[in-house]
Order: C-alpha cells, then sequence, then structure tokens
C-alpha cells in the first residue's frame, strides 16, 4: 500500500502549485516577453534597445531612483530619532503615540495622497511647475514614513539596555554610544526599512500621477503606459525586467552593511 | 600605622523608584584594593548600588565619593569605573578584539610637547594601535584567551564570553572594577574555576573589585569583605570568617550557610538557656533576656545517649558527600547536625556544644507593634487591615454602650471614632490563612526563618507596607500570599495621645 501513504512532505504540495502558478510561471513569462519581439515575435534584444535609446525613457529611469533614493534617505532620517525617542523613552509606555504613526498606513493610500494634494494646494504648492518634484517627495514622505519606523522601532525595542551601558561605562558619551552601538545594532531594521520603501516608490504612480502635475513620470508609470495604453506587453515586461535588476544590485549593496544578521532579516537568501 | 585609603564612600545613599525604595539610607566604603562582596537575596538592592556606584542609576538621596570627590552626578564614562555584566553584555557586532579595545579607543589623553618655537603646548591624543594592540594582547593572555582576537563574540561559550568581558573591563585599568553576578550564569564547576581566576586576578592587579552576588559560598570564597544586604538596608559588613561565626541578627546567621537558630532566654553571667537545657557561652547579654542563639550545624557534637549535654533522637539522615546531615529531636525542637560518623535514624544520643560555638544575638521581634486608628465600629485600623477589637481596654473600667460609645468609669460618653492608637500583637498570636478572603489582612510572605522548633515567618501587606512578623508551627513558603487573623483578645491598644472630644 505504499502508493497511498500520506508522508508529511506532501503537505508541500499545494505550496508548490501556489508557487509554480503566481510566481514562476509569471517570470518566466515576463522573460520571454521581454525577450521576444513585439511585431515578428522572435527572440531579440529590441526591447531593451528601444528602453535605452530614449530620452523619456532614461529620463523616468533617473526621475525614479532619485525619488526612491531621496524619499528613503529623508524617511530614515525622520523616522530613526522618531523610532529611537518611542522605543527609549517613557512617551509611548502605553503604545499610544506608536499607534498614532502607524495608524495612517491602514488609511487607504489613495486618499491620503488626494488629502495631501489638496494640502499642498492650499498653501500654493501648486501654483508653479517647479515645485512638482518637491509635491511628490513630500507625498512620498508621507506615505511610506510608517513603513520605515516599524521596523526600526521594533529592533530598537529589543536592543539590549545592558549593551548601551556597558558603552556607557567603557567610556563612550551618549553621541559616541549612538553611532557606535546603536546604529550598528539597528542596522537590520534601516535595512528592512530600505526595502519596504525603496521598490514602492519606484514603481507606485499615484502619488507621482496625483502631486506631480503630470510633470513626473517615474518607471511605474511607464510600464502601466506599455501594458494598458501601448498594448505592447514585450515592452512593459523588458521594463519590469530593468527595473527588477536594478533593485537587486540595490539590495546587494544595503546587504553589506549588514555583514551578521543578514539571514534573519532576509531569509538568508542573499 | 597608615591609614588605610577609602576610594570609595557612600554616605546616607538613598534609592527609590517611585516612591518604593530599593536602598535605604545607605552607609559604608571601600578600601582601595579590597574585595567588597555585597551580598543578598534578589530583590534586596545590591544591584540598585552597583548601579549607583557605575553611574547608570542616580541616588535619590545621598552622596557617592571616589577618592574624596563627589561623583554622585558624574556619568558613568566619565567614571574610571569598569563594570562586568550579569549576562556579559558583549557588543554582538563586534569582534573579540574591537570588544576588548572598545574603551582603548575611546581614550584621549593630554600631550604636553615643547613646539619648534619652544613653547609648551598640550595636544589630546588617541591611543596608537600599537598600544591598544599591545593592552589587548596583554589582556587575552590574563584571561587564557589568546589567539581569539579575530573571532566573533556571539560564537563564543558561556564562559569564554564571560572572561571577554571581563578582558574587556580591565583593559581600560579602571580605579574599580564592578561585578554584577558575573559568574551567574555558568555551571557549578565553571563557576567554582572563574571564582578562583577572578581572585587570582585581583591580587595580580591589585585593583579594588565590588562584586556582587546572592551566592554566600561566593562571598565567603573571594572577599576581603562581605556586606550582607536585606531588604535594602545593611545587615552587616564584616570579614567573611566574621560574618560566618559572629552573624548580628538572624537574617544573617539563616543566609550566611546552613544554622540553627534558638529562641532562648539569659538565665546567668554568661549562660543561657535553649533546648530546656543551660549552656555556657562566651557572649554577655542582661540575665532575663530573651535572645536568638545560633548554632553551625558542624560545630554541633554528637554522642552516645548520657554522654553529652542534651540526649533525644536522630530523626533523619543524609548523606551530602563530605559528611551526613542529620536531624536530631530534643522535645519539640529539631537540631540540624553535620558530621562525618553517620548515625541511623531512630538512634538515641546526645549532643555536646562548645561554649564559643553559641553564638548570642539580641532578639530582634519580640512584638509587632502599629499605629493605627478606631473606627466607627469599634474595630481597629492597622497594617492595610481592619480587625475587631476590645476598646475598652483604652480606658480602665469603661464599657461599650448599645449606640457604640465608650462610657467611662465616671460616666462620660466617647466618640472613639479616628481615634488614634498604638497597636501590639505578639509573634505568636498572628494566625497565619491560606484563603485571602478569610483574615483581615493581606500580604506576601517575604520571609522565613527556621528557628528550631518554629518558623519565624514575615508578611508584608500590599499598600502600606507594614510587615506582620509571625512564629508559626506550619511551613510556608516565601512569596505566597496569605491573609492573617488576630483574636480580638490578644490585640493590644494604647492610646497615642489624649484625643478626647
Amino acid at each position: 500500500m505504499t502508493a497511498l501513504k500520506f508522508s508529511r512532505k506532501h503537505l508541500g504540495i499545494p505550496y508548490a502549485l501556489f508557487m509554480a502558478m503566481f510566481v514562476v510561471f509569471p517570470l518566466l513569462l515576463i522573460i520571454y516577453y521581454a525577450f521576444t519581439d513585439p511585431e515578428t515575435g522572435s527572440l531579440s534584444f529590441v526591447n531593451f534597445i528601444d528602453f535605452f535609446t530614449s530620452n523619456a525613457n532614461l529620463t523616468a529611469l533617473f526621475m525614479s531612483f532619485a525619488l526612491a533614493i531621496l524619499t528613503t534617505a529623508i524617511c530614515l532620517l525622520i523616522a530613526y530619532p522618531t523610532a529611537y525617542i518611542l522605543a527609549r523613552t517613557d512617551i509611548n509606555r502605553n503604545g499610544v503615540m506608536l499607534l498614532l504613526f502607524i495608524l495612517p498606513m491602514w488609511i487607504n493610500f489613495v486618499l491620503r495622497t488626494a488629502a495631501m494634494k489638496e494640502l499642498l494646494y492650499s498653501i500654493g504648492m501648486f501654483n508653479s511647475n517647479k515645485l512638482s518634484f518637491v509635491n511628490t517627495l513630500i507625498g512620498m514622505v508621507y506615505d511610506y514614513l510608517p513603513f520605515t519606523i516599524l521596523p526600526i522601532y521594533t529592533v530598537l525595542e529589543k536592543l539590549d539596555k545592558n549593551v548601551l551601558e556597558a558603552s556607557s561605562d567603557l567610556g563612550a558619551n551618549g553621541l559616541q554610544t549612538l553611532f557606535k552601538v546603536t546604529i550598528p545594532l539597528s542596522m537590520p531594521g534601516i535595512v528592512s526599512a530600505i526595502t519596504m520603501v525603496l521598490l514602492p516608490t519606484m514603481t507606485s504612480y499615484v502619488v507621482s500621477d496625483t502631486l506631480g502635475n503630470g510633470n513626473i513620470t517615474i518607471i511605474g508609470k511607464l510600464i502601466e503606459n506599455q501594458f494598458s495604453v501601448m498594448y505592447n506587453w514585450n515592452a512593459g515586461s523588458a521594463i519590469a525586467m530593468i527595473l527588477l535588476v536594478f533593485i537587486f544590485g540595490t539590495m546587494l549593496i544595503t546587504g553589506k552593511f549588514t555583514e551578521k544578521d543578514e539571514t534573519a532579516t532576509r531569509g538568508g537568501l542573499w | 600605622m597608615e591609614k588605610e585609603e577609602k576610594i570609595i564612600v557612600l554616605q546616607d545613599v538613598v534609592k527609590a523608584y517611585d516612591g518604593q525604595v530599593a536602598v535605604e539610607k545607605m552607609n559604608f566604603y571601600v578600601r582601595k584594593g579590597e574585595f567588597v562582596t555585597l551580598l543578598g537575596p534578589s530583590g534586596c538592592g545590591k544591584s540598585t548600588t552597583l548601579r549607583m556606584i557605575a553611574g547608570f542609576e542616580m541616588p535619590t538621596e545621598g552622596k557617592i565619593l571616589l577618592n574624596g570627590k563627589d561623583i554622585t552626578t558624574v556619568p558613568p564614562y566619565e567614571r574610571p569605573i569598569n563594570t562586568v555584566f550579569q549576562r556579559y553584555a558583549l557588543f554582538p557586532h563586534l569582534n573579540v578584539y574591537d570588544n576588548i579595545a572598545y574603551g582603548l579607543k575611546l581614550k584621549r589623553f593630554r600631550n604636553t610637547y615643547i613646539d619648534k618655537n619652544g613653547k609648551e603646548k598640550v595636544k589630546i591624543e588617541k591611543l596608537s594601535k600599537a598600544v591598544i594592540d599591545a593592552k589587548v594582547s596583554r589582556v587575552l593572555k590574563l584571561v587564557d584567551l589568546e589567539e581569539f582576537e579575530k573571532r566573533d563574540v556571539t560564537t563564543l561559550s558561556g564562559g569564554q564570553q564571560q572572561r571577554i568581558a571581563i578582558a574587556r573591563a580591565i583593559v581600560n585599568e579602571p580605579e574599580i572594577l564592578l561585578l554584577d553576578e558575573p559568574l551567574g550564569a555558568l555551571d557549578l564547576k565553571m563557576r567554582k574555576d572563574m571564582q578562583l581566576e577572578l581572585k587570582e586576578m585581583h591580587q595580580k592587579l591589585g585593583i579594588t573589585f565590588i562584586y556582587v552576588t546572592h551566592d554566600q559560598e561566593e562571598a565567603l570564597t573571594m572577599s576581603d569583605t562581605v556586606v550582607v544586604m536585606s531588604d535594602g538596608v545593611i545587615q552587616q559588613i564584616g570579614t567573611p570568617k566574621d560574618i560566618y561565626n559572629e552573624p548580628k541578627n538572624s537574617f544573617v546567621a539563616d543566609f550566611i550557610g546552613e544554622s540553627n537558630i534558638f529562641s532562648g532566654t539569659m538565665v546567668g553571667n554568661k549562660k543561657v538557656r535553649f533546648i530546656n537545657k543551660v549552656f555556657d557561652c562566651v557572649d554577655d547579654f542582661p540575665v532575663n533576656e530573651k535572645v536568638d542563639v545560633v548554632v553551625r550545624p558542624e560545630d554541633i557534637f554528637l554522642a552516645d545517649e548520657g554522654k553529652g549535654m542534651v540526649d533525644g533522637v536522630i530523626i533523619s539522615s543524609i548523606f551530602k558527600g563530605v559528611h551526613y546531615e542529620m536531624t536530631f529531636k530534643v522535645g519539640k525542637t529539631e537540631v540540624l547536625i553535620q558530621d562525618t560518623m553517620e548515625r541511623k535514624v531512630g538512634e538515641r544520643c546526645s549532643i555536646h556544644i562548645r561554649p564559643d560555638d553559641i553564638h548570642i544575638m539580641e532578639k530582634e521581634f519580640d512584638c509587632n507593634r502599629y499605629d493605627g486608628y478606631i473606627t466607627k465600629r469599634n474595630t481597629v485600623c492597622f497594617a492595610d487591615g481592619e480587625f475587631e477589637c476590645d476598646v475598652t481596654q483604652l480606658y480602665e473600667k469603661s464599657h461599650l454602650d448599645e449606640e457604640g460609645y465608650l462610657v467611662l468609669e465616671n460616666g462620660e460618653k466617647i466618640d472613639l471614632t479616628d481615634v488614634d492608637v498604638k497597636v501590639e500583637v505578639g509573634l505568636k498570636d498572628i494566625e497565619i490563612i491560606d484563603n485571602e478572603e478569610d483574615g483581615d489582612a493581606c500580604g506576601n510572605i517575604i520571609s522565613i526563618v527556621y528557628k528550631g522548633d518554629h518558623y519565624q515567618v514575615i508578611i508584608r501587606t500590599d499598600e502600606e507596607e507594614e510587615d506582620f512578623v509571625v512564629d508559626t508551627e506550619y511551613v510556608w513558603n516565601e512569596n505566597d500570599r496569605v491573609s492573617v487573623k488576630i483574636p480580638p483578645n490578644k490585640i493590644k491598644l494604647k492610646l497615642k495621645a489624649v484625643n478626647q472630644k
């Protein structure tokens, strides 16, 4: 009766099927489309050549990076002190303060962006097209701040107080302890905050559409255009692949900052 | 003789957290080069004291002097004091070398030199890499972990991490090294080895060590001076020998090693009566004074029946390796005896105690005293509870009328509501009840001391933190939640002040 024997590893079958259907197959499909000519259907690099020879596309790519990196940097600059105060002082004793910072995460993204537009409009930020980039940046930071605070807060909260005391005991003042112990030990939180912000800011065009006043095109918008306006799935797939490669590269770089514990924070993938 | 230098002095140091007192008016000093141990059960304030010396906690009141200078408000990073933490607290992101070099890399010193114009100049300099390297490798050699420099601290065993933690502290050449239960997480064998190593290190380095532990054996083995603490109060300061042989009170006697504590009475000049027998002793106390008598189990000698001082019967005997631990019963009193010769259970024999092995201490509690007040119902409130009592004892020949007024001998009626009184309750008059609802006041048992034929239990109430000291035959457990009941006729009341309406 060996044929019907049910072993524990069979429990994995549904997940394997799911992975195959929703992860592996779509990825293969993207690769297939990206490397085929839209007209002839034959294998070619034409989609990539088109992308890198178009000024508009390159501008969008640059814009995406500029926005993503700036947003991430500003988010970190705001989130780290906030998370530090929430985690290490009495302010957040009953968790209310943290909740207030996290609450926007649970309110619809589009709604929040629209509200931000009204706000910026009312203070005259839409008077000049030069401000489009700034507006988009403000919207992005506002939308992604909670995602930055949460992982950093979690790491700081778990930080062993004794280690900080040890640092102080060995002669480090508050600032030295911050740079030599607290920040290095909260690197896993910082890296996961970067991961949570960098990728979405490159692709989610809701913010740039709403706040950019038509002046800001990011790579996510390009992909959307190819798929739902131009119906050029091949070009869209190629851009998606380019984005994937860039994201992968960025993650490799941030990964360098956390030599340890990286297996714990990113599932040991790289 | 040269006056010994006091490196650190605590003056009336008090530490309270939100009104809860952790350390009460602490006064003690440490001499230069000494190995001092703060010993006490958990929660006695010993770690808090250490943390105040390190600078992590600020005393609520009082002063801490280092070499005569007030350092009470100096932050930890400016104190020439280093700490070895209980859970090591190594930096997980740094390797062994960087952990140890952490303090050295931060160190700055003033270098005075003559520049080319012949002017004297002061430059603040860092230690050079070569100096740091040399210091790190020297200290690694001291803790027997050479070649470990590049290792990741998280890959080390508990004992190795402990050595690194010690190395990281002593490499800075502090004036005082603080050790907060540093061996607590190690196994017994490792702990014994490390005790000796620490002692050796102390002698080699000549640094003052202040050590915190709850392990009495550790304290006795390693220290020059032991400070025994309980409930935020110093119970006794002395050499390990003094503490062991001459405990000041029953807490110290009970906490340091095994001991028999009996209730006794002085019956003559250097004569004390306990376990129904008069013994000669060496301590002088007033005749008829009630005292606690401490005898160490190893100081009691067993002899054949009729040949010793007191006859009794062996009721239990346990083999403990080096000796047998036997319980000897005289009347209702149990006596703990350690002897290398085994006597069988049920064997009748006799014990002999030498006069200088009988240690006599003043009796700590002969009576519970409280401040209370009378309620409308003519009950008395004290120590977080309301108790029925006989209020007529406040005035001679008085009685209560139907409305609850007290009628005096001369016919005067008085209302006793809210009258302040002094309350006295005998130790044996309090009954401990398991069930919280059944008693008149609730609390937790904070200490139990066996006194030969009974236990002395201290119950602390929650809000006012009053203590009930109770002598009982029954065994209770520390931290048990219990309530107490007192028979109304056993509550003695006295008027606090003349407070008539």
